[in-house]
């Protein structure tokens, strides 16, 4: 078991109090590839950010492989997220003023648990996963959107993190783009084993993941 | 490691911004800049004004004063010691001027280890004449070449030389406003007659100026002898004891023993230029006022462009907590823009106020008041330089601490959800 999330309650408390999150319990197995779907509002970017560790304003109890997560210090969750969890967000957000290759690098080098040489190679290993090498040494500002969004994977990847999260990873996207971005999840889904957690509107999308979770109203329908 | 990483993102947004690192720096180069260079003015002026006077007051003055007895005879008197006695019309008790055992108190006065030295004076007043005019003025007999190595004596004598009026027994320094009156110059004969009567003709070897107009046009300088020998009295007739001290501090402390052991009165520098003390502190105050201006300024400016910064960067912000950055981090990176920026302003500033103060220290400035004065008095002090730096810290991570603390708190979620 990867993640687990059990009793989930959320309140927006401003500008009047609103339940976004009723009682949420889900849990997702190693290597498994999971959608999230639902109407916008109905709670699924919020949940996604409460697993993430990111929202640390809600009631109940999450679990990252099996330890306990709740309550911990801001800093610890900092680790927690540097080393057991990879973001991918619709919008690309890599640092314009670096290069591809120092993006990837930059959360490995955080975690500081390897040696500069090491988290070179791996990064380029990453790139090369995702095909995107030749443009390493572009600036991060300089390339396609398509391109942008897996040089974001393989930021994701370079810390061998437990789970990945996607916040509609392809709502950017060009449908090529898109089923590119797809085939690279499944193939690490399949390839090496790493669970995915991806929120997406795209129904296309989420038929070919293992399981989907659907949302309505702050609830898990099915 | 990890503050390496961090220093790497902060210098690489500081070089993508180069026009305004630059503006900030320059902000914070001009506060310091301009506070070296103003502290480095004021205090040559400060020093400039006080050792004009400063210079040539003794640490201590002993002097003999007259004046009434403090105890009335009939207090001695054992058949009114019950009585209330009430002494009408106290006159001063006859006593002379002179200094009584002046030689033995000297000689122990420049034995004492805190003492640089003790010169004896004497003070008289006289007549200088010029065919019928007869201009009242004053003659100090001194020890001319103590004088000069003690109180900057030299620094005053704008005709002639101290060792001049040292190898002449009938020489005479004349104050320069006396000798413009009288139209005398060096080489010049000047008649000077005592209060009790008697001409002495003197040769005018030099011509002294104080910078104190007043002072200037009454008086005028010779050797202890030689106005011993005007007067007519023996060589242990001294007036006035002027002390140096080694220490100022001990001044006051050591005025009052010599006073009390030795029945004179003694004056301590603190006590005789009080008011000297109140100036230079004024001046500094006004000093320091300006330089914390400008060095709120050059904050307020680096505080502006951080804060735009940091709203530039909200994304980077947001990804970097994402990715595993904690707030303290994103803190860290933010807080050491703004010591860079202080850092490298500072620096600067420090240059270019010692370039200044070089400017300002070569200019000419000429002024009757102070003979040995050609260019404007810079004080160079590297002091001035370890506060301005420091002020250049301080004052930055100021600046820079609030607009990185909001970056510390921002909340990835929102700014990533916002889009």
């Amino acid at each position: 078991m990867v993640l687990q999330a059990n009793n989930i309650n959320k309140h927006f408390r401003k500008p009047v109090d609103f339940h976004v999150l009723k009682d949420i319990n889900l849990s997702i197995n190693n290597g498994e590839f999971v959608s999230i779907m639902g109407k916008s509002g109905c709670g699924k970017s919020t949940l996604l950010y409460i697993l993430s560790t990111m929202d640390t304003d809600y009631e109940g109890e999450l679990m990252i492989q099996g330890e306990k997560i709740s309550g911990r210090t801001r800093d610890e969750l900092s680790y927690i997220r540097n080393k057991h969890i990879g973001f991918v967000f619709q919008f690309h957000y890599l640092l314009s003023e670096f290069t591809v290759l120092e993006n990837v690098m930059l959360p490995a080098k955080k975690l500081g648990e390897k040696s500069l040489k090491e988290i070179e190679a791996d990064a380029m290993e990453k790139l090369r996963i995702l095909d995107i090498e030749s443009i390493a040494h572009n600036k991060a500002s300089r390339i396609s959107g398509g391109q942008k969004q897996r040089v974001a994977i393989a930021r994701a990847l370079i810390n061998n993190p437990a789970i990945i999260m996607g916040d509609e990873p392809t709502g950017n996207l060009d449908s090529h783009n898109a089923q590119n971005v797809f085939s690279i999840f499944k193939k690490l889904s399949v390839e090496q084993g790493l669970s995915l957690l991806i929120v997406t509107h795209d129904l296309d999308f989420a038929k070919k993941t293992d399981r989907i979770i659907e949302m309505l109203d702050g609830r898990i329908i099915s | 490691m990890n503050s390496a990483l961090l220093l790497g993102i902060a210098k690489k947004h500081l070089m993508t911004k180069v026009k305004q690192t630059l503006i900030a720096a320059l902000g914070v180069t001009f506060g310091i800049g301009s506070y070296i260079t103003l502290v480095s003015f004021m205090t040559g002026l400060n020093e400039m004004l006080d050792n004009l006077i400063l210079n040539q007051t003794p640490h201590i003055h002993i002097y003999n004063e007259i004046e009434p007895s403090k105890k009335q005879p009939i207090a001695s008197y054992s058949d009114f010691e019950a009585a209330l006695n009430v002494v009408h019309s106290v006159k001063p008790k006859f006593s002379q001027t002179k200094i009584h055992n002046a030689l033995p108190l000297l000689e122990k006065l420049n034995e004492d280890k805190r003492v640089r030295g003790a010169l004896p004076q004497l003070n008289t007043q006289l007549f200088y004449i010029s065919g019928p005019i007869e201009l009242s003025g004053n003659l100090k007999g001194i020890d001319i070449m103590n004088e000069v190595s003690l109180f900057n004596f030299g620094d005053y004598i704008i005709g002639g030389s101290a060792k001049d009026l040292e190898n002449n027994s009938s020489g005479i320094f004349l104050g320069s406003g006396v000798a413009e009156k009288m139209s005398l110059k060096i080489g010049d004969r000047v008649q000077v007659s005592t209060v009790k009567g008697g001409i002495f003709p003197l040769k005018v070897v030099g011509i002294y100026q104080s910078g104190v107009a007043d002072l200037d046009d009454i008086q005028s300088y010779a050797n202890i002898t030689t106005v011993q020998r005007i007067l007519g009295v023996p060589n242990n007739y001294i007036t006035d004891i002027n002390v140096k001290l080694h220490n100022i501090e001990e001044a006051p402390g050591m005025a009052k023993s010599v006073a009390s052991q030795n029945k004179l009165k003694a004056v301590d520098i603190a006590t005789a230029n009080a008011q000297f003390e109140t100036g230079t502190a004024i001046r500094n105050l006004i000093t320091y006022a300006v330089s914390v201006t400008l060095l709120i300024v050059a904050g307020f400016g680096i505080y502006n462009i951080l804060n735009m910064l940091i709203y530039e960067k909200m994304n980077d912000i947001a990804i970097l907590k994402a990715t595993g950055f904690s707030g303290k981090d994103v803190q860290f990176i933010f807080l050491s823009q703004a010591m860079i920026i202080g850092i490298a302003g500072g620096l600067l500033g420090l240059l270019i106020g010692f370039l200044l103060s070089t400017i300002i220290d070569g200019i000419p400035f000429e002024t009757d008041a102070l003979p040995t004065i050609t260019t404007y008095p810079v004080h160079f002090d590297i002091w001035y330089y370890i506060i301005g730096f420091s002020f250049a810290l301080v004052s930055t991570f100021f600046a820079g601490y609030l607009p990185s603390l909001k970056a510390r708190k921002i909340d990835p979620v929102e700014i990533i959800r916002g889009q």
